[in-house]
């Protein structure tokens, strides 16, 4: 399994040779290089996911394999960060989803971003944001993964950024990279934390055996009420949070979408931002036994942020911002499931299905960005209010973003049915309340999807300056794969793949539950259609009646004036600036005092060397004067 | 000849030979072959010491001494351990870049360069104190002279505070030194040979501090750091690199080779001292830098944000850190050196260093640019650049010292990554983004042959270091083991 290896390495090679060499290029070879060196990496990628799934033998279970690592740096004798490769169902799976996102990615931009300046620096970036986030879910070594979190992080930031010339774009890119660097400091401190006490970096030896080194090494120490591995974990998962953006760190999120369109559905739809949930997945043997008090709480996060992000985004008139909310909300309701599961056959199905949900999410979201970026490129904007009736003029992007709204609302057949029932069944087993919160979350992405769905392809005629058009081949190829996979992957036996302890997991769809699932999400589906397929002026007359509360949600609760509170107010004027006039004035100003009194003093004293003969002889006069009297007198 | 006094030759040549020079292309024709040459011999060194230390585990290699003053017992000592072998690849790589970034200056400037150079380089080979604060001053004092007359802005006034600064701190530095020779028992200067002896606790109270805070003031230890930032905006560009580059390398490496290796049990009690006050140094750096205006102040605090940060590393007194804190001054050295010749080439075609008065430069000068978000990424710690590599292993260390005051400065320092990113992606956002400034600004050339060689040579080296942390991670491991023996022992 060593060419494993190359499905990271591939974009690696890209990036550093369009990176050194792509301006010499035309534009199209570039991004056919990228995109050649992606699908292969995508093919190395599936059949992987055949060789380990259907033809390594595996008695009980999957387990985990490394077919290679290398000592890169050692921090002491026993710290040592190695890198390599791991194996294992998640990672697996991860290697498919990022591979085949990515490919559709790149063949999707080749049209999508066509003409536009700086069209191999794109590819470039691409391929490097492949690299990392490639290199993180296959990485053995915490480390590794934190390394390559940051490189994902640094991926991101320089695609939000890329048309560099717009403030907007660059505001955005850097608000995203410092709140997820904010949040990365709490994951670093969580390793530190962790190594010290383990004393390795290594995820093998971390998650096996039910976390038991970790429980073992980090026995009877406490800070502050709670455990050291508690700490250690909450803290990891703060890094998590960061990146998948869980409140209140998700500020980041919706600005992201500043980026071109493709790397919003690559980025941050499809993979990086289910880091997060990713990350707590794979150190879930030590959530479970050395941490459930964090682990509980990240199952109430997950749901607050489930709601919240879907009520914010019910309001938002930014197609995107719709999605990226929605988005939120959806990796919001992994983690909730994570938070539900315990370890092992009967305890886990949250966990089978947050990966399950992970798994067909990531293909329905990119879907849905994908097919936003074709209706913006018809349209050339982004707000609802100047779009409507597409359906006449764009009848293939219609078809698949009726496809991609009805998985995501949770109609079967579409794959995020199942998946969200799994959930939901997961969360009813373990506690009634976050099932509550999800099947509400249900009913309002139901709603939600489906006014943007309307409000895009039905609703008013508007008046075009150009008459829309259908998306280029290009761009509708990868729509359409996409959009087969969101009809498909429902139907894999996802549980007797992926499970928390590796064995096969026997689930069944529960139909109580999963009845009404669909019956909240019909519900949602039926008040969009009723509010929004006519494009009547009813919305606006409830929005008037909502007052205050509407006001502060379509703000989204203004997360983001407290975020310019905190760095403008905070950072700038509070701290940075009264810090930078103390030096300046006081330990400057000290310095400088002390270089003026020598000044001062040499010159008070420099009369004395006048060259004056006469001044020196009464000078002398006087000292014998005064020895003299002081000789007599005392 | 021992291969180490070839550094301290071949500058002194360079200088001579500059006499002789008439014409521009003489000059640059003398400079380039000469620091071509330096670092050659750098490489050569690092080969050569490899070779050695497979065969020998002596302390210092590569040891010369003669006797230069007998009744003091004076000697011209030279012997090198990893670090040094670094730090003269590290200065041998600026020299070498610097004298590119500085194309167009005349004859007289690059003298007093050879013999900056000189005095960096027989500072890392010295093992005799007296050498060594020899060499330290001859680094010194042309220092005053090239900023003070090739500088820019208030370059009277900042030559003058550094120069004094400075000057103070080796007066400290030299009254340390004469208390380690008459307290040590024996008529000796030789480091290793002080490094055997027991210099009685009551007198390491003292000589301690002192010294730490001679070398210190050079390494940019709060609250006497102030002399960067001024010196720094006022000085030319490839003496910028030069001495936040290496000579800031000199306060860190001072620190650790005297104060530290000769009085381990002070440095045991008194460490936390300095340990707050470099924590502080980290921090706030970092703030300062947030809220500058000028290019070069923006780093001149980032590096005394960085340098505190190598301070704080060899404070903590064990291997892992201790490692960090050499990787921290290589990568801080290059990086920081990078930016101060990206800076010099911006300066020297739009005039203005501050950031408020430029913007969309990458449209303008997209190589030097690129060059800048680089610099910067490396700055913040990207992974697969020299910085996340040195602040890794300097936080990985000092957290495996396992009290509740250590574990919280490390964290205190810890916060220092997320500011950076705030004062890069700030100045980086506003120099380089967003729509052209100045239409004055858009005829602009980009960076020139020989500034894209000095930036170029610049990113391959933080590129390799940060790709490749064990090469230079193994051998600056055996450099700090003696001295972390030596701790050890007590």
């Amino acid at each position: 399994m060593e060419f494993t290896l190359l499905i990271p390495a591939l974009p690696l090679l890209c990036f550093l040779f369009l990176g050194l060499a792509g301006h010499k290029l035309c534009p199209r070879a570039a991004g056919l290089v990228g995109t050649l060196s992606m699908a292969l990496s995508t093919a190395l990628a599936w059949a992987t996911a055949c060789i380990y799934f259907f033809a390594t033998p595996h008695a009980g279970g999957y387990e985990q394999i490394v077919p290679m690592a290398t000592d890169w740096l050692c921090f002491s004798q026993r710290l040592v960060i190695s890198v390599g490769v791991l194996l294992d169902p998640i990672s697996v799976m991860m290697l498919v989803v990022i591979t085949t996102v990515s490919l559709m990615v790149h063949i999707y931009s080749l049209g999508y971003m066509e003409g536009e300046r700086g069209f191999q620096r794109y590819y470039a970036f691409l391929s490097l944001f492949s690299f990392s986030m490639l290199g993180l879910v296959v990485a053995p070594n915490i480390f590794q993964m934190y390394i390559f979190w940051e490189l994902v992080g640094v991926s991101s930031y320089l695609l939000i950024g890329f048309y560099y010339t717009k403030p907007s774009a660059v505001a955005a890119s850097k608000k995203a990279f410092i709140v997820t660097r904010f949040a990365d400091l709490g994951f670093l401190v969580g390793i530190l934390v962790l190594s010290y006490y383990t004393g390795t970096f290594d995820l093998g030896a971390l998650t096996a055996d039910k976390g038991s080194l970790v429980i073992a090494s980090t026995a009877g120490a406490s800070f502050m009420g709670l455990s050291v591995a508690s700490w250690a974990m909450a803290l990891i998962f703060m890094g998590g949070a960061g990146k998948s953006a869980m409140f209140p760190l998700h500020i980041w999120l919706p600005d992201a979408m500043e980026g071109p369109t493709p790397v919003s559905a690559l980025i941050h739809a499809a993979t990086m931002v289910v880091a997060g949930v990713y990350l707590v997945a794979r150190l879930f043997p030590v959530y479970v036994f050395a941490a459930p008090d964090v682990l509980q709480m990240i199952g109430y996060i997950g749901a607050f942020t489930a709601l919240f992000a879907a009520v914010i985004a019910v309001t938002q008139t930014d197609i995107k911002r719709v999605l990226a909310f929605s988005t939120i909300s959806q990796i919001a309701y992994m983690m909730t499931a994570l938070g539900v599961s315990g370890y092992g056959a009967q305890e886990g199905p949250g966990y089978m299905a947050s990966m399950f949900h992970l798994f067909t999410h990531a293909f329905f979201k990119a879907l849905l960005f994908l097919g936003a970026g074709a209706v913006i490129h018809a349209v050339h904007s982004n707000e609802m209010a100047e779009m409507g009736s597409l359906r006449k003029y764009m009848p293939v992007t219609n078809i698949v973003f009726l496809i991609a709204c009805l998985a995501i609302a949770g109609i079967p057949p579409f794959s995020g049915f199942f998946s969200k029932d799994e959930i939901l069944a997961a969360a009813f087993e373990h506690d009634k309340l976050l099932f509550g919160v999800l099947w509400v979350v249900a009913g309002l992405t139901a709603f939600y999807m489906f006014r943007l769905y309307y409000n895009i392809f039905w609703g008013r005629e508007r008046q075009y300056h150009h008459k829309p058009h259908e998306a280029s081949w290009m761009m509708l190829a990868p729509l359409v794969v996409l959009a087969v996979l969101t009809c498909v992957t429902g139907f894999i036996p996802f549980a007797d793949f992926v499970s928390s302890d590796g064995a096969p997991l026997h689930t069944h769809i529960e139909w109580p539950i999963a009845l009404s699932g669909i019956a909240v999400a019909l519900v949602g589906i039926f008040a969009a259609t009723l509010l929004y397929r006519r494009g009547g002026d009813l919305p606006d007359r409830i929005a008037a009646r909502l007052g205050g509360f509407y006001r502060a949600t379509s703000r989204k609760f203004y997360m983001d004036e407290l975020w310019m509170f905190v760095t403008k107010k905070i950072i700038f004027r509070l701290i940075s600036t009264p810090i930078a006039w103390f030096d300046k004035h006081v330990i400057d100003g000290t310095m400088d005092a002390i270089g003026l009194s020598a000044h001062r003093s040499s010159s008070a004293i420099k009369g004395l060397q006048s060259g004056k003969v006469q001044f020196y002889a009464w000078i002398f006069v006087v000292g014998a004067l005064v020895i003299a009297i002081w000789q007599l007198f005392f | 000849m021992n291969i180490l006094s070839v550094f301290v030759a071949l500058p002194l040549a360079m200088l001579l030979v500059l006499f002789l020079c008439r014409t521009t292309v003489q000059i640059r024709t003398v400079m380039v072959a000469g620091a071509s040459l330096l670092l050659l011999a750098a490489a050569a060194l690092v080969v050569v010491f490899v070779g050695e230390r497979a065969a020998s585990d002596a302390e210092m290699l590569l040891v010369a001494d003669t006797v230069w003053y007998a009744p003091l017992n004076i000697h011209y000592a030279v012997g090198v351990d990893g670090i040094s072998v670094l730090m003269i690849v590290l200065s041998a790589v600026i020299v070498f870049t610097g004298v590119f970034s500085s194309w167009n200056m005349n004859r007289e400037f690059f003298l007093w360069y050879c013999l900056l150079s000189i005095g960096v380089f027989g500072f890392f080979i010295s093992l005799d104190l007296f050498t060594m604060f020899l060499f330290y001053e001859v680094a010194l004092i042309p220092m005053y002279l090239l900023i003070g007359v090739w500088g820019t802005g208030r370059k009277e006034y900042s030559a003058m505070k550094l120069t004094l600064m400075l000057m103070a701190g080796s007066a400290f530095l030299l009254t340390g030194i004469l208390g380690i020779y008459f307290t040590s028992g024996g008529q000796t200067m030789n480091l290793v040979e002080l490094a055997g002896r027991h210099i009685p606790m009551m007198h390491q109270y003292w000589i301690f501090p002192v010294t730490f805070l001679g070398f210190g003031v050079l390494g940019a230890l709060f609250p006497f750091h102030t002399w960067s930032p001024d010196g720094h905006a006022s000085a030319p560009t490839s003496v910028s690199m030069l001495h936040a580059g290496v000579l800031m390398k000199l306060g860190g490496y001072g620190c650790f080779r005297v104060a530290i290796y000769l009085m381990p049990e002070a440095a045991h009690e008194l460490s936390w001292i300095f340990l707050i006050l470099t924590g502080i140094s980290v921090v706030y750096g970092a703030f300062s830098a947030v809220v500058q205006t000028d290019l070069k102040y923006i780093n001149a605090y980032s590096s005394v944000s960085h340098c505190g940060l190598v301070l704080f590393a060899i404070l903590m007194l064990n291997q892992t850190a201790m490692t960090g804190a050499v990787l921290q001054m290589l990568s801080h050295g290059l990086m920081t050196a990078l930016f101060f010749a990206l800076i010099g080439l911006i300066y020297g075609r739009t005039h203005t260093r501050d950031i408020r008065e430029m913007g969309g430069l990458m449209k303008i000068m997209p190589f030097a640019s690129v060059c800048y978000v680089i610099a910067g990424l490396a700055s913040l710690g990207l992974p697969g650049l020299s910085g996340f590599v040195a602040e890794m292993m300097v936080f990985v260390g000092a957290f495996a010292e396992h009290d509740l005051f250590h574990r919280v400065l490390t964290i205190v320092a810890a916060c220092s990554i997320v500011i950076t990113a705030v004062y890069i992606l700030r100045t980086v956002g506003k120099i380089l983004y967003g729509e052209v400034f100045d239409r004055h600004h858009l005829g602009l050339p980009d960076a020139a042959w020989y500034e894209k060689v000095s930036a170029v040579g610049l990113i391959v080296c933080i590129a390799a270091l940060g790709i490749w942390p064990s090469a230079a991670a193994n051998i600056i491991t055996e450099g700090v083991a003696p001295v972390v023996k030596h701790l050890t022992i007590l």
